[in-house]
């Protein structure tokens, strides 16, 4: 073999080690520091993703805060069944069994958000590694995955998830199982598929070709590169399953009345929605409103992850 | 005679395809001394890649090698556990690709795609790496390398980062370079830097490099030794001169014809092959060439043709050497 010496131009030269190791951390330390900066500018470059960040933090903001803030008890009466905005003191009315329907929206969001993000969180996590092993490893472990995956794909999502909410209690916790299982074929379908799609570009030949582990590309060049698609997909889907959660409380299946949920309410206001349409609109312009805030996030997060977007 | 590097005899890749069995490789032999440049040239399909492929064991199912001996030194590379193989690419053998575009992670900064292998191959530590990363971008040619250190592939053009993945393929100084049409994706006054720093940096490692092209005028400048390549086979391996001045295989004579040269005349048509090359699915029996060829023989329809030793260190597969010497 030649000799290791022939580049030996190309040895550093460095005085002082300690000095220096300093330095690079510190600079290592900087750089991190300017991507997180870029992210953030690319993020804030795109209006609707900002100002949904912006919504979407008052949000939680109130839902957290909604013991103290709510004006009324969210599962009593508080004045006139059906009252109009502004009547007896309730800025947005009373719904039909007179609570205050501005008190039920504040404690509604906090199982809203939990319905929303929980089962999209638990899904997409069993989807990265569920989509990530089949599609790497091939073979028949991939068939035998992606088959049994692609039986629940078969159910349409609500129905799957009304089946499942069916045969067990209702409550806010069957709900986020529910979902997170009808939901999982859809993300770890695209998990997989990234993989593939991944796992067939050059740099993943050229990291092989420099003596890569499986671990290494897995590590560092397949799932750096899947995860941005997967989390942009499930972002966007939080708000649709907050309208799905909504939908199973609706049909009785998820939480149960007096607890406030947005779902229900829009439920319970059906019956008077032609003498008192804000019973319902209220409630129902809030889903659209956090659906659509979870939507444009997501669009914004697919600039902030991608190097190629964040500009200098 | 020095001690070959690598020695690849008798090389098969076959692809067991729905179609049939591709046999993109089908028993290549050549030896690389461990300062020579061997250029292997050949139509698009003519099983180059997957030569550089298989001597890296990279070869996917359905792809396998089938047959043959690849020996590093006197390393046997197809008896190597999948771990030991890991430690010989990029540390032994770089390997530098065709696309530069693609050919880096999207996702980090080149300073730390060169490092990687210098601390997987070389334990050091990051600083360390660092440092010697710096220093490679530097040695390639790359403009202020410290501040570019963290800069991201899309940052770079195509010649950019195609000296990005010279560093990184000899950041371990490799005995061997295996360079895949490195400049096939660059535009030609590009073309022309990389080669140089290709020759450059051969000269300076002094190590082997093999040059997969299909541009004659490269092979005519960087060659010590040529492997032509045709539907998976070899049909003409020897020295640099002999195979552009003595051309003996009917296909090396017609690709040094259609060679564009500045003493073309002006107006007379290009030589060009007839006919399109044989895509090596179950080939039928015979030479591969054959349909092609002005001089095919009746023997060309049944025999393969063997290579045939014409003069010391030119190896000719064609049944005309065969005629010529009985006669």
């Amino acid at each position: 073999m030649t000799d290791r010496q022939s580049l030996d131009s190309l040895e550093t030269h460095s005085p002082d080690n300690a000095a220096s190791a300093w330095r690079i951390r510190r600079e290592r330390m900087r750089f991190h520091l300017r991507t997180l900066r870029l992210a953030w500018y690319a993020y804030a470059k795109d209006n609707a993703a900002l100002g949904a960040l912006i919504f979407l933090a008052i949000i939680v903001l109130i839902s957290l805060l909604a013991p103290v803030i709510s004006p009324y008890d969210p599962a009593e009466a508080a004045g006139d069944i059906a009252t109009a905005p502004g009547t007896d003191g309730l800025i947005l009315g009373s719904d039909v069994d007179g609570r205050d329907i501005l008190s039920r929206l504040f404690w509604g969001g906090r199982i809203a958000l939990l319905v929303g993000i929980g089962p999209t969180v638990v899904a997409t996590l069993v989807s990265l590694i569920l989509g990530l092993s089949a599609g790497y490893l091939g073979g028949w472990f991939d068939q035998i995955v992606m088959r049994i995956v692609d039986v629940v794909f078969a159910f349409p999502l609500v129905l799957l998830a009304i089946v499942i909410a069916g045969v067990l209690d209702p409550g806010v916790w069957t709900v986020i199982l529910a979902i997170s299982i009808a939901l999982t074929p859809y993300i770890a379908r695209l998990a997989r598929t990234t993989t593939l799609n991944v796992k067939q570009q050059p740099y993943v030949e050229a990291a092989r070709s420099g003596g890569a582990r499986d671990l290494a590309i897995i590590v560092r060049y397949i799932l750096p590169n899947m995860i941005p698609p997967v989390l942009v997909f499930s972002t966007t889907l939080i708000g649709l399953m907050m309208v799905v959660g909504s939908g199973l409380s609706f049909l009785g299946l998820g939480i149960q009345p007096p607890e406030a949920d947005w779902g229900t309410m829009v439920a319970e206001g059906r019956g008077v929605l032609r003498k008192a349409p804000h019973v319902t609109i209220f409630p129902g312009v809030v889903i659209v409103l956090v659906a659509l805030s979870f939507n444009f996030i997501g669009d914004g997060l697919r600039d902030a992850l991608d190097p190629r977007r964040r500009s200098r | 005679m020095v001690e070959p590097i690598l020695t690849v005899e008798g090389l098969k890749t076959h692809f067991n395809l729905r179609e049939g069995m591709l046999k993109a490789v089908d028993g290549i032999s050549f030896s690389l001394a461990p300062d020579e440049v061997l250029c292997i040239v050949g139509e698009s399909g003519s099983g180059k890649s997957v030569t550089a492929q298989s001597i890296l064991r990279l070869i996917d199912p359905p792809g396998h090698i089938v047959e043959g001996q690849i020996r590093y030194g006197d390393i046997d590379l197809l008896a190597l556990s999948e771990r030991e193989m890991e430690k010989i690419r990029g540390d032994r053998i770089g390997m530098i690709f065709q696309d530069p575009m693609t050919s880096l992670n999207p996702v980090f900064t080149i300073g730390e795609q060169i490092s990687e292998g210098l601390r997987e191959h070389l334990d050091m530590g990051k600083t360390e790496a660092r440092e010697q990363a710096v220093e490679l971008l530097h040695s390639v040619g790359i403009p202020h390398p410290e501040a570019r250190y963290q800069d991201y592939p899309h940052h770079f053009s195509g010649g950019m980062r195609q000296r990005v993945l010279i560093a990184a393929a000899i950041a371990c100084q490799p005995d061997i370079l295996i360079a895949d049409e490195p400049t096939t994706a660059l535009d030609v006054t590009i073309q022309a830097q990389i080669l140089k720093l290709l020759a450059d940096v051969q000269r300076r490692l002094n190590s082997a490099l093999i040059l997969i092209t299909h541009d004659l005028g490269v092979v005519a400048s960087m060659a010590d030794r040529v492997l032509v390549m045709y539907a998976g086979e070899m049909v003409e391996y020897g020295d640099v001169k002999t195979i552009f001045e003595q051309p003996k295989h009917p296909y090396t004579i017609g690709l040094m014809k259609s060679v564009v040269r500045l003493d073309n005349q002006r107006g007379v048509q290009l030589h060009s092959i007839p006919g399109t090359p044989l895509v090596p699915i179950n080939p039928p029996p015979g030479c591969a060439f054959r349909s092609r060829c002005d001089a095919a023989l009746g023997v060309c329809e049944t025999d393969r043709p063997r290579a045939h030793s014409v003069a010391e260190d030119h190896l000719v597969s064609c049944h005309l050497m065969r005629q010529a010497e009985a006669s």
